[in-house]
């Protein structure tokens, strides 16, 4: 009965282009609009602090670009993956995910991969708009693409557990608000926690997303809070525990069926 | 031996305190057009989401074409097609792209036999004018002929309609059962549920009613019929005589019912209820529907 050309992957490649296809539908949101917030953010706070702050030996608007792309990677990365699903979940067309014989590993790659292509877009539209307003280095150009990877893929792996457990938005935005925002914005985008007092500077070594940061600014300066190959083991570290939780809840269909 | 389109085992599910399904048993064979029914909160819905792998059984077993639905999830879902009782669309995308995002996600591969079979399924289902229109614009009939489609898109061998004819116009329901009664005889299994009785009764070769997570009928339409339904005489008098021949009075004033399963006890009621000098206004005589076997089925079984 069913005489139509198959191929195994062809899932797995479908919920990608879908996935793709999602945000680059509504670009204007998911991508013009984030540019344009970090611009404001660099206009801004160079305008403020660029006359008075030199950090690791870097000007401080040149200090603040990769910091802004790197959030910009993270924020966009999460954004994905958790309003995808929660969309999903509440207008209850995740049935047509659900129902075809899709594996909790090919769903998983799906939703990562084109979150953190999201991710990478608005990242690379936000060194575009802010290039001009720094002078940037491209010391260690591989670290800058393996950070802005393992970082987009840890935010959107969170994303997914975040859209996974949320049963309403307002679920969705107390994750965002209270967990996301914090550990971004507490992570060196805006400074080097060299410059912060000794506990703070304790309470930001726990927060994975100032790793992701500091290793991804090393890959423009060539100078960082710590070295970038302690941040990419706790960046993998970090992924491997969030995947592996996400993979669980999807196997397990927690929240996702009864 | 032939596989089994669809076999369910002892199959449980609780929500909380409710249980949902409370030991299903079913096998529907290849081919058969068979009907799902009873009152809401019955059970239909966790049965089709267990069926579909959306929900998981506590206990039991199901199998979709000798595929089990847990252990062997990839082969089963690829035979089974099921339509969701909920009117549920994607926003992002058009019709056609919703449909061509479905079929790969079954595996399906770009070309031109998937297109055709696309563009087959929009003209049987009265949606080519509508391929290139985005999935917000379209009527709430439209969008539930798009549901259809996509569970249609990869052509399996079992289709599970969940009240598909829910709240649509006369126009889609005629186009819908023409199209399924043609998957019917070409081969496809149709698993159907709906809360219109008649629809059942005119397209199924057999049913199962479920009450409190229990079948409680299971039989061929025809069986269950001629079991549990009997034809009935309807007289509109004046007088009240037709009391005395064990008619049943109706609500509605002057009318009285008389049911019988064999059409020769009529006449010498007939005689008797003239010889008492009742005036017959009007008669009707009724054929036995699913409608009353339903009502008949739970209230036999009210304490099942």
């Amino acid at each position: 009965m069913n005489d139509l050309p198959m191929r195994p992957s062809r899932g797995f490649l479908t919920l990608l282009y879908k996935e793709l296809l999602r945000f680059w539908k509504v670009s204007a949101q998911t991508i013009a609009a984030p540019v344009l917030t970090a611009l404001l953010y660099l206009v801004i706070f160079s305008h403020v602090l660029s006359t008075h702050t030199k950090i690791h030996g870097v000007p401080y608007t040149a200090f603040l670009i990769p910091g802004l792309v790197m959030m910009s990677v993270l924020q966009n990365a999460f954004a994905n993956t958790s309003s995808s699903l929660i969309q999903s979940k509440i207008t209850g067309n995740l049935v047509f995910v659900l129902l075809p014989p899709i594996s909790h590993n090919e769903f998983f790659s799906a939703y990562v991969l084109a979150a953190v292509a999201r991710g990478f877009t608005v990242g690379a539209g936000v060194l575009l708009a802010t290039i001009w307003f720094g002078s940037l280095n491209y010391a260690a150009p591989l670290w800058i693409g393996v950070f802005a990877i393992l970082g987009g893929a840890i935010m959107a792996t969170l994303g997914m557990l975040a859209g996974i457990w949320a049963e309403k938005y307002d679920q969705l935005a107390a994750f965002q608000n209270f967990l996301i925002m914090p550990l971004t914005f507490l992570s060196g985008v805006f400074y080097s926690i060299a410059s912060l007092p000794s506990f703070w500077q304790s309470i930001s070594r726990w927060n994975p997303v100032f790793y992701m940061i500091d290793g991804f600014r090393y890959g423009f300066f060539g100078v960082s809070d710590i070295s970038p190959w302690h941040s990419l083991w706790v960046g993998l570290l970090s992924f491997t525990i969030l995947a592996a939780l996400t993979l669980h809840s999807l196997r397990r269909g927690y929240k996702l069926r009864d | 031996m032939i596989t089994a389109a669809i076999r369910v085992e002892q199959v449980f599910k609780r929500f909380g305190t409710v249980q949902a399904l409370n030991g299903v048993d079913l096998t529907i064979q290849p081919g058969e057009f068979f009907g799902l029914l009873g009152p809401n909160g019955a059970g239909k819905t966790t049965l089709i989401s267990s069926i579909g792998g959306l929900s998981r059984p506590d206990a039991g077993r199901i199998e979709i074409m000798g595929c089990d639905v847990q252990a062997n999830y990839r082969a089963a879902r690829r035979q089974l097609g099921v339509v969701p009782q909920e009117l549920v669309f994607d926003p992002f995308f058009s019709v056609r792209e919703t449909l061509e995002i479905q079929a790969g996600y079954y595996g399906i591969d770009p070309s031109r036999a998937r297109q055709a079979w696309i563009d087959e399924i929009l003209e049987s289902l009265d949606l080519t004018s509508k391929a290139d229109a985005n999935m917000r614009s379209l009527s709430g009939g439209m969008k539930r002929r798009v549901l259809v489609a996509q569970a249609l898109v990869h052509r399996p061998p079992v289709i599970v309609l969940d009240e598909p004819t829910a709240g649509v116009d006369v126009e889609l329901r005629q186009t819908l059962w023409q199209f399924v009664r043609r998957l019917n005889q070409e081969g496809h299994t149709i698993v159907l549920t709906t809360h219109y009785l008649e629809e059942a009764e005119n397209l199924c070769g057999r049913i199962a009613m479920l009450k409190a997570g229990r079948i409680v009928a299971l039989d061929t339409t025809r069986n269950l019929l001629s079991h549990f339904s009997s034809h009935s005489l309807r007289l509109h008098t004046q007088g009240d005589q037709p009391a005395q021949f064990g008619m049943t009075k109706e609500d509605v004033e002057g009318w009285w019912r008389f049911s019988f399963a064999q059409f020769d006890e009529i006449e010498p009621l007939l005689a008797r209820i003239r010889t008492a000098g009742c005036v017959i206004n009007e008669l009707e005589i009724g054929k036995p529907d699913l409608e009353s076997v339903f009502v008949r089925v739970m209230q036999d079984r009210a304490c099942a």
